[in-house]
């Protein structure tokens, strides 16, 4: 914690060894173990998949074990057209939610940067705040009104704006509304705080000049929220695509997203290999985005964000 | 008003006299010596192979507008910048493996950085504590502190039950108490007002004079070094462009850099040599007849501006070659009429010495 | 030229909010319905709150996930802030990048992925599956929250009190400890608070990583979920709103006292 030098003590060491040894071991490692095992094959053993690597074979039972590792599962993937349909299905979905959760979550946010200095810190815990009750939670909450004859269906009874009860769960619609619920701070909170730091005065001078609030809005405040859009998106995107809770409570089965599929493989079908390749290519689909995510990061940290 | 020190004003500028007399540095032996320093960020020298002298008991003053280094200068003797170049000795000591904390030079913080969850008492007790001094003896230290800045009934205070002022004593206090051999200042006025500035300043220099301990002050703001100092160092662009006695440096500048930096000055061009004559704006005369015997230290041109400044009045005037003069003359009458106007011939003059010629 | 809110952002915050607090605030009400349907409003009861009592497979599991949570959001505590003044105070070190790649994975990525490699791991390793499992994984999963968190503070924090009492003679590790932690420990306690609720909250890594005896709280409720609602759930959920609620309350009065 020396300031401004490059001296090196052992004390700054630890500091940074501690958690990336955590990390390292709890993080990177089992990513690697994911790649192996998805080259495995399922076995009806304890644990259900082959080869095992047993370093007490030595050399010899290492390279054949290796030899055992193959591509099966990643051809089993791409042959079932069932799987493709899964990847497209939730990039699609992901792609979808994080678009609504922008078009709703913009203007929270914008709301929020725009209130009074005192309002503001209250409202941000008020948008926090559900995002602190469980998940699950809030998620099942839905249920309770999208079921058939949830809330939603006795309101629009009530009003006469339908006769029969409509089918809300178990559909797209629901999946949509659980997911932007979920995510919505995700969406906000980076959103607000990039909104938080734009400088009223650019928006006067535009006005001074000439420019309608509305076009400010468009040639102002928009592009210079690009960082918040950025994060807000990316926060969303990428863990929507792996969702599981809120399809499998809310949604239909007739196309499963792929943390439904990765679930169903691994605990339904106990096929821990074809599991983990599920894994692996939701990564490699993933990487681009989360790079993308990366580097933003670093880039904000740098700038003493 | 102090009661040591003498003061002298000219040109507006209030300026702060040696003790031995005019144009002679005081003599004293040397504490911190910086040589061939230099400091890099990256692609950006900040300072640029410096050397330094500075004494013991003396008020020192390093003087630069914003980016000149002056601020990265003392952050190096206080131990938080590494120079990438060249040593800062401190009584003969080589201060480069010397970490801040172990170092025998404190600081006062332009934000006072005052620890927001201590009192007043338990702040200017801390760097005691950090010494393991017995218990009496640290709280005997800093009741003499709190007595040496008058904050004595504030001691249970936080620092945010402190107006600004009262703010900056601690700040004195708390790195006054470990005795240093060198107190640096990092411009340690910014935040006050004009009124509190200027007692603030006095008081500095009663401090120093009283606690015999080196004070180096950082400051853009050459009334506030002339004020203090008993000798300056006028920076630019990480390099040291003079140093001296406020007198030396206001009457015997050595660049146009120098003379502009401080206070007011007329650079004229001189044809011959191809340098510049620089003529303080107080050395020069104004009459209506061309002075006897004047030659060439006397010019006529015409009046063009006239600024009535209460204690002087200060003439722009327009010579034929086009170049612009500024004449400041005290009122020593009170003044019902102006002896000039606008667009009046006149004749300015000045003694030979009055002049100083640059090169650079 | 404008003060305080126009319509528009107005109406935008209204909606949002309303959005936001209804579901629970309907689940909340409906914790109190009498009759165990939703379709019928049967009167104010605290029934289901009794019949939570004795439940005893969700109380156990309540108590289960408040003890993993307890332990997780500490260990994340402690490894997260470390994270945090590496970032942000080791001005340059050899995989700085990798390292804050490493530290900002766990957030973006897919807990069905992180969930099957922990479980993964610890199969391989023959670690058995528990209370330690999921425990371990929640801290994995949890700290860097925690560095979001305190990073934020970390960067706002004014630099130069620790200077200043460097220059006044304390080595820098009494000074994180004398100076620097007590003025941003508002920011590590909404840490651990954060990383507290975000295990207790956990479904998909839990259900990977436990083992026999080892059920939360949401795998509970998850199996519960699957059959249908059931009042019970509501009423505990309901609990659980109000415990988070208040801590939630406490950790943003601590965080906006904080000076420096």
């Amino acid at each position: 914690m020396r300031p401004g030098n490059d001296r090196r003590t052992w004390g700054a060491r630890l500091i940074i060894l501690v958690p990336f040894a955590w990390l390292a071991g709890l993080f990177l490692v089992p990513a690697l173990i994911v790649f192996k095992i998805s080259l495995s094959q399922t076995a009806l053993a304890q644990p259900p998949y082959t080869p095992v690597f047993d370093l007490s074979a030595g050399w010899e039972g290492l390279r054949r074990a290796l030899a055992e590792l193959s591509l099966d599962n990643y051809v089993a993937l791409a042959s079932d057209a069932l799987y493709a349909a899964s990847y497209l299905k939730s990039l699609q979905v992901a792609a979808i939610s994080t678009l609504l959760l922008l078009l709703i979550g913009y203007p929270i946010a914008y709301a929020m940067a725009r209130a009074p200095r005192g309002a503001r810190a209250v409202l941000l815990v008020l948008v926090i705040l559900p995002f602190w009750t469980a998940f699950l939670i809030r998620v099942y909450a839905w249920i309770n009104i999208l079921q058939h004859d949830g809330l939603l269906n006795q309101a629009l009874l009530a009003l006469g704006i339908v006769d029969v009860p409509v089918v809300w769960l178990a559909s797209d619609t629901a999946v949509y509304i659980g997911l932007v619920y979920s995510y919505l701070p995700f969406m906000v909170l980076p959103l607000y705080a990039t909104l938080e730091k734009l400088d009223e005065t650019l928006l006067e001078a535009a006005a001074d000049l000439g420019s309608p609030p509305w076009k400010a809005f468009w040639q102002i405040t928009v592009p210079l929220s690009r960082p918040g859009i950025l994060a807000g998106a990316l926060l969303c995107f990428i863990p929507i695509v792996g969702e599981f809770v809120v399809p499998d409570l809310l949604g239909s089965s007739t196309t499963l997203m792929v943390g439904q599929t990765l679930w169903t493989e691994f605990f339904s079908n106990r096929d821990w290999p074809l599991a983990s390749a599920v894994a692996i290519v939701m990564l490699v689909l993933l990487v681009g985005p989360i790079v993308i995510y990366q580097s933003y990061q670093s880039r904000a940290l740098a700038s003493g964000r | 008003m102090p009661s040591v020190g003498a003061w002298r004003t000219q040109g507006g500028l209030r300026m702060k006299e040696p003790a031995n007399g005019v144009g002679r540095s005081t003599d004293k032996p040397l504490l911190l010596r910086l040589e061939n320093v230099r400091k890099r960020f990256g692609d950006f020298t900040a300072v640029d192979r410096l050397s330094l002298d500075i004494r013991h008991d003396e008020f020192f003053a390093l003087l630069g507008p914003s980016g000149c280094g002056k601020s990265t200068l003392m952050r190096m003797v206080a131990g938080f910048e590494i120079p990438s170049e060249g040593r800062i000795l401190l009584d003969g000591v080589d201060l480069a493996d010397t970490p801040p904390h172990l170092r025998p030079v404190n600081m006062m913080f332009q934000s006072y950085a005052l620890f927001p969850h201590m009192t007043v008492e338990r702040n200017i007790a801390f760097g005691l504590k950090q010494e393991r001094l017995p218990k009496d003896a640290i709280r005997a230290r800093v009741a003499e502190m709190l007595a040496l800045v008058q904050l004595a009934p504030f001691a249970d205070r936080r620092p945010d039950m402190l107006s600004g002022g009262q703010r900056q004593r601690v700040a004195l206090a708390r790195a006054l108490a470990k005795r240093p051999k060198v107190l640096l200042l990092d411009e340690p006025m910014a935040a006050l007002d004009k009124k509190l500035r200027e007692e603030t300043q006095f008081e500095l220099v009663e401090l120093q004079r009283r606690l015999g301990t080196t004070f180096v002050i950082v400051t853009h703001d050459q009334e506030e070094a002339m004020t203090v100092a008993d000798r300056m160092a006028v920076m630019e662009h990480g390099r040291i462009a003079q140093t001296g006695t406020p007198v030396e440096i206001y009457e015997h500048p050595n660049s146009r850099y120098v003379a502009t930096f401080i206070g007011d000055v007329n650079l004229i061009q001189d044809g011959r040599s191809g340098g510049w004559l620089a003529l303080r704006p107080e050395k020069l005369r104004i009459a209506r007849e061309p002075p006897a015997g004047a030659g060439n230290n006397a010019v006529s041109g015409i009046v063009t501006e006239i600024g009535y400044l209460g204690d002087m009045s200060v003439y722009k005037v327009r010579t034929a070659d086009g170049l612009v003069l500024k004449a400041a003359v005290p009122n020593v009458t009170r003044v019902r009429a102006r002896p000039f106007s606008h667009g009046d011939q006149v004749w300015l003059c000045w003694e030979p010495e009055a002049a100083v010629s640059l090169t650079r | 030229m404008r003060k305080g809110l126009s319509f528009i952002n107005l109406t935008a915050l209204t909606l949002g909010l309303a959005f936001l607090y209804l579901p629970i605030v309907i689940l909340v009400i409906y914790s109190f319905n009498a009759s165990r349907l939703v379709a019928v409003w049967g009167g104010w009861s605290i029934r289901w709150y009794a019949a939570l009592l004795n439940d005893r497979a969700l109380l156990d599991a309540a108590f289960m996930s408040v003890r993993i949570a307890l332990l997780s959001a500490t260990l994340a505590t402690v490894l997260g802030t470390l994270a945090a003044i590496a970032l942000v105070r080791i001005r340059r070190f050899r995989g700085r990048l990798p390292f804050s790649a490493l530290i900002y994975a766990p957030i973006v990525m897919p807990e069905v992925i992180t969930g099957l490699s922990l479980l993964l791991l610890f199969v391989a390793v023959d670690f058995d599956r528990g209370f330690w499992t999921v425990t371990i994984a929640h801290t994995t999963i949890t700290m860097c929250f925690v560095t979001l968190v305190v990073q934020a503070r970390l960067v706002t924090f004014d630099r130069s009190l620790e200077e200043a009492a460097m220059d006044l003679g304390s080595p820098p590790l009494r000074t994180f400890l004398t100076i620097t932690l007590p003025l941003i420990w508002p920011a590590i306690a909404a840490g651990w608070m954060l990383a507290f609720t975000l295990s207790l909250d956990d479904l998909v890594i839990a259900s990977f990583t436990t083992g026999p005896g080892a059920t939360t709280l949401p795998i509970r409720i998850y199996s519960d979920v699957r059959l249908g609602v059931k009042p019970e759930i509501n009423a505990i959920c309901t609990v659980m709103i109000a415990v988070v609620a208040m801590a939630i309350v406490v950790a943003s009065l601590l965080t906006r006292r904080s000076p420096g």
